[in-house]
């Protein structure tokens, strides 16, 4: 006759240490804080429509506020940020999206590279059209 | 357990993310040359005055606004839960109404031009 | 030559005398080939017999040996001494309660597998008589790579919502389910939505992608899940927006 054990599992409590646990959780939440930056940048974008509603000297006036050394930091990472939220989610973008043709399933290199060129040819097309140079 | 409604949310936090995925490291490195003094054409008040009044340009921009802010507010959510903050009703309310408020005043002042 | 002495410092827990776990370091005489689970097999048979853990076939194909080395979700029997510096530290699997030293309370995990009904659910019942189910090698394709899970639970251990929201049904659940969606021969993708369509199905997860970097067969249940999300999504607004459209 076996013994009666007693049972009392241990429940360990997960800490926001988690984040630190790997490296790739430390990139998912740089992945994530990508938002603070395209949803700042948009909602700077939002005020300065309003400025354009205004007239010329309200448009001018913003773009005088972009001038100043906190506006082009914030852009400098707001643009890094942004490429870092463009690569993960192409990246990504195979495994939500197979493609299966016949046997095969196309390499998701191929998926991934197609974004990767339609968002090169966009944007270069973007900078164009808009005088940039 | 029944069949979830997270699709009204998580829709347009796909269709956001992939559109700012394509779109807005171009358009910041626009607003960046005019940060740094070298605004690109488009930018002159006369000529984004006259775009904007087009009803397609209109249109184009309040959808931008609408899913780069809609993305960004559900982003935010999900991390505010990961970085330990239970109150996720709370936080899905202000985040979401900050998204539809911006919205709401781009169409106000789209209206206006 | 051919040996190494290897540190390795392993959570200890005894629910009959302890009211939580320790660390117990043991110095252990290994061959460069072996792998950690061969270490702890020459603690319980040299240096302390009370060593609890699970494990089986010893080459990476039964999921019983599931733990944290190094506070990462590895099989025991496919994680190399020789590929580790220093002190090896072995925990049991994360997000699980702790039953004794290295064995964990799985009882949450078989559950939701159950939940997710995974097993052919024919669209229309066919007799013996019939014949068989015919399959092309396309057809086949489309589940294989998610009916190589394990049961290893390492995804489950890898998963930071999983760890915050306990309800959270998780990759393997999820991937199971998505392996008879995709299969020909099955229609009960419609009960299966009622559990991995809900909140705490597909829902919970923000893809961080953890899952399928730690699984040893390559399920990729990170991807499994993106999918389901996106047809989910697409038969949510179809259905909201034009009910007349027939499914």
């Amino acid at each position: 006759m076996a013994e009666e054990v007693t049972r009392k599992p241990y429940e360990r409590v997960m800490t926001m240490r988690w984040i630190l646990r790997h490296p790739r959780y430390l990139r998912y939440m740089v992945r994530e804080f990508s938002c603070l930056f395209i949803g700042g940048w948009t909602l700077l974008m939002v005020w300065g429509l309003t400025q354009l509603a205004e007239g010329p000297a309200a448009w001018a006036a913003f773009l005088e506020c972009l001038k100043s050394p906190a506006s082009i930091a914030f852009h400098v990472l707001a643009l890094g940020f942004a490429a870092y939220h463009s690569v993960t989610w192409f990246n990504l973008t195979p495994k939500a999206l197979p493609l299966q043709l016949g046997e095969h399933f196309v390499p998701d290199g191929v998926i991934a590279g197609a974004h990767f060129g339609a968002w090169a040819a966009l944007s270069l097309a973007i900078l164009s059209l808009a005088g940039a140079f | 357990m029944a069949i979830s409604n997270k699709p009204i949310v998580w829709g347009p936090f796909a269709a956001g993310g992939t559109l700012t995925a394509f779109l807005t490291p171009a358009l910041i490195l626009l607003t960046l040359l005019a940060a740094l003094g070298h605004a690109p054409d488009l930018l002159a008040y006369e000529r984004l005055h006259a775009l904007s009044g087009h009803w397609l340009a209109k249109l184009a921009v309040a959808g931008v606004v609408f899913l780069s802010l809609w993305s960004a507010a559900h982003r935010l959510r999900i991390t505010c839960y990961d970085l330990g903050v239970r109150a996720d009703t709370v936080v899905a309310t202000i985040v979401y109404a900050g998204a539809l408020g911006g919205t709401g005043v781009t169409v106000l002042y789209l209206a206006r031009i | 030559m051919g040996e190494r002495t290897v540190e390795l410092e392993v959570l200890r827990y005894n629910p009959e005398t302890d009211s939580e776990p320790h660390f117990q370091r043991y110095s252990v005489t290994c061959r460069d080939e072996w792998v950690v689970l061969d270490a702890l097999n020459q603690i319980k048979e040299t240096i302390d017999p009370t060593l609890s853990y699970r494990w089986s076939c010893h080459m990476a194909v039964c999921g019983s040996c599931g733990m944290m080395i190094n506070k990462e979700p590895k099989l025991a029997c496919k994680a190399f001494v020789r590929n580790y510096e220093g002190v090896i530290r072995v925990e049991p699997l994360a997000h699980f309660p702790v039953e004794r030293d290295l064995v964990t309370v799985i009882d949450d995990f078989m559950d939701k597998l159950k939940r997710v009904r995974p097993y052919i659910i024919p669209k229309q019942v066919k007799a013996v008589a019939d014949g068989e189910y015919r399959q092309t090698p396309a057809e086949l394709k489309k589940f294989k790579q998610y009916s190589m899970c394990i049961n290893c639970m390492l995804c489950y251990a890898a998963c930071p919502e999983y760890g915050l929201i306990p309800k959270y049904i998780g990759p393997a659940a999820i991937a199971l389910a998505h392996r008879y969606n995709q299969d020909s021969r099955d229609g009960g993708r419609e009960q299966r939505q009622q559990e991995i369509a809900a909140t705490e199905g597909v829902w919970d997860c923000s893809f961080v992608g953890a899952c399928s970097e730690v699984c040893p067969e390559h399920v990729d249940p990170a991807g499994a899940i993106q999918q389901v999300k996106i047809k989910s999504t697409v038969d949510w607004y179809t259905q909201h927006l034009m009910p007349w459209l027939k499914k």
